[in-house]
């Protein structure tokens, strides 16, 4: 029978593939072979666990969270605090990864995408420990709704580009790296941030970030000595999600749910909603589930989160929902800022708007499965860089700033 | 109406035989707007260009530089339909006896459905595909639909292509190969780099008859250049800009001068 924890790719069913334009095809067939041996390389393994034992804090501690479960009708909510890890968020797991094949395969100088600038400043940041040179392309939208990541990337030695073309969010970004990729692929790899993209991406940032749910579910089992009933997380690309997902991908008992943003509501036109809402087709290089109108335009998405503002999602999310081993939900921008002020006030945890999605789906989920349930969350990044946007949600700047 | 089907080729033999080559134009259909976009082709044919690219608007076009991304995002602000571009090649055919291919990112295709796709064009006259954004190893329903139908589907090469792949982009391709002729995406650029010579001799090595250079070129020095190497020489931003900033009479100003290329 199928592992689900080890699908290779290209194709997760009739998701995924590489559709590229040819001049790009070389360049990422040189990576998926680059990426094969390193896979099997006991060295290459090695010279990754060492560097998240000693560069990004691995492995990331869980955090039971009791004060915040009561809203959530009791459930035992568990944390994987990928906040903690350097840079912020899980992304560093993954960029890790990319940035030793960087060098493996010999070129000096990386891109990447980013939503909202977590990617980016992991990526300026391995650039900065390895000697690339680093350029890093964000929308202008998300440039301005997470000014702080722009500036952390720059003085990270980073150039950050400013996408004013479509729709100037994470999408865009994606097309002017690809672009730019175009001309200088022969000093300069693509380091790709999410779940997402043409092979080998979906399944090598998987088999980055699936380290996530390995630790947790040992920890888990540690703490409450049994699996959990169901775990958690946020989808836009799908990386986090994926990367806490596949240690449990072959417990039939655990329950898998991703949460992505539904912005104004699923029933607007102002959402992210990509499983949902969309309908299968090809962006930026994989068949999967997209935000598009009948003409197969890709259609913009709307999130408060600029990391989870991608009309699209990985492949192998595509296929875990059309078989029904994972289930996707939509959960709006006021409930997952709802989640975010409730987790730092109870627990003292800022979590990164991104991440608040999958703690506004926590609460839902334990009133749904009762107290006796125990319910893993990936707190997939801090909510450092998201201050600016809660503190005008809830109006928390100095002219009548709300007092707890 | 003349026979459409292979007509990409025996255009491409004709030129060759006249020892002029061929001169492509790519203009996007919906620019500035529709009526306009196709007296523009048909402007471009009238002053000498042998073959057309109507390039189909598209979100997402990664391949694309500034000047064709603002202007097949005008069209989609004004409301371009997929089906808009089987009106213009009807429209353009009956006016003028060019064969046209249709340059498309392949979403839009994929969800019009690519045989629909397919029917539709050949109905309106069409000759074929330019599939900038798939590769014939994963262009499975796009092969089988154009051998039912026999539509022309060039395929791209580039400069980085493996020998391989230059062998099945050959076998793959009906009409011409589109030679990239250099690492990049399109838009005008002072030299049209050497890669696009030796990429044109490894894919006559490979045997492919009709191969065609495009991106980079905005000069008749630098269609004669080409077409020095190649049987045609593809020009799409300079006619874009020409169009935008000149109408349609500036229009046919640039390609005329661009047609002088091809004598010397």
């Amino acid at each position: 029978m199928t592992i689900l924890g080890e699908l290779p790719g290209p194709f997760f069913g009739e998701y995924g593939g590489r559709f590229m334009p040819e001049s790009l095809i070389t360049a990422i067939d040189e990576l998926a072979a680059a990426y094969d041996l390193a896979k099997s390389d006991p060295a290459f393994h090695a010279e990754l666990r060492e560097l998240e034992r000693t560069y990004s804090g691995r492995p990331s501690i869980i955090t039971e969270v009791p004060r915040f479960a009561q809203h959530a009708g009791g459930a035992r909510i568990i944390l994987k605090r990928e906040d903690l890890n350097h840079t912020g968020s899980h992304k560093i797991n993954n960029v890790l990864g990319q940035a030793l094949l960087t060098r493996r395969i010999g070129k000096t100088r990386v891109i990447a995408e980013t939503g909202a600038g977590q990617h980016g400043v992991a990526t300026a940041t391995a650039a900065a420990l390895f000697g690339f040179e680093c350029t890093v392309y964000m929308g202008e939208v998300d440039t301005k709704r997470q000014a702080l990541n722009v500036a952390r990337m720059r003085l990270l030695g980073a150039e950050v580009v400013s996408v004013t073309t479509g729709s100037r969010t994470l999408k865009d970004a994606i097309n002017e790296a690809y672009r730019e990729w175009v001309t200088s692929v022969e000093t300069t790899n693509y380091i790709f941030g999410t779940a997402a993209g043409p092979h080998p991406f979906p399944a090598m940032v998987r088999d980055f970030q699936k380290i996530i749910g390995e630790e947790a579910r040992a920890q888990v089992m540690e703490l409450t000595g049994r699996l959990p009933d169901a775990v958690v997380a946020c989808v836009g690309g799908g990386s986090n999600a994926i990367g806490i997902f596949t240690a449990f991908l072959d417990d039939p008992g655990v329950k898998l749910f991703g949460y992505e943003a539904a912005g104004d509501g699923i029933d607007t036109d102002r959402h992210a909603a990509a499983i949902e809402r969309g309908r299968p087709g090809i962006l930026h290089g994989a068949r999967s589930y997209l935000l598009q109108d009948e003409d197969g335009q890709t259609v913009e998405s709307h999130s408060i989160s600029a990391g989870l503002d991608y009309p699209g999602v990985g492949p192998e999310h595509a296929y875990l929902s059309d078989i029904g081993r994972a289930t996707y939900l939509p959960t709006s921008d006021t409930e997952a800022m709802e989640a975010l002020r409730l987790l730092s006030m109870t627990e003292g945890i800022i979590p990164a708007i991104e991440s608040a999605h999958a703690l506004s789906g926590a609460l839902k989920l334990g009133r749904e499965l009762g107290p006796d349930a125990v319910i893993l969350v990936n707190l997939s990044g801090r909510g450092d860089k998201d201050v600016q946007t809660a503190g005008d949600w809830f109006g928390l700047f100095d002219e009548g700033a709300v007092q707890a | 109406m003349t026979t459409t089907t292979h007509s990409v080729a025996a255009t491409i033999e004709a030129t060759r035989r006249a020892g002029t080559g061929a001169l492509v134009g790519y203009l996007p259909v919906g620019f500035p707007d529709l009526a306009t976009s196709v007296d523009a082709a048909v402007a471009l044919v009238e002053s000498g260009v042998d073959v057309l690219e109507l390039g189909l608007p598209y979100s997402d076009p990664v391949m694309d530089g500034l000047v064709i991304q603002k202007a097949t995002q005008t069209a989609l602000e004004a409301g371009f339909r997929i089906r808009d571009v089987f009106t213009a090649v009807e429209a353009i055919r009956s006016r003028v006896d060019a064969p046209v291919l249709v340059m498309t990112y392949w979403n839009p295709v994929m969800q019009y459905g690519a045989d629909r796709f397919a029917d539709a064009l050949m109905n309106a006259g069409g000759a074929g595909l330019i599939t900038p954004d798939i590769t014939p190893d994963s262009a499975a329903d796009w092969l089988a639909t154009s051998e039912r139908t026999g539509l022309d589907r060039v395929f791209l090469a580039a400069p980085s292509s493996t020998d391989a792949r230059i062998v099945t982009t050959v076998a793959a391709s009906r009409g011409f190969v589109y030679a990239v002729s250099t690492m990049g995406i399109t838009g005008a650029r002072h030299d049209v780099d050497a890669a696009a010579r030796t990429l044109v001799s490894r894919l006559r090595a490979a045997e492919s008859e009709n191969v065609c250079v495009g991106i980079g070129i905005s000069t008749a020095d630098q269609v004669a250049e080409v077409l020095a190497y190649a049987d045609g020489a593809i020009v799409g931003s300079a006619l874009v800009t020409a169009l935008a900033e000149h109408g349609v009479s500036g229009l046919a100003r640039t390609a005329a001068a661009l047609a002088q290329g091809r004598s010397r």
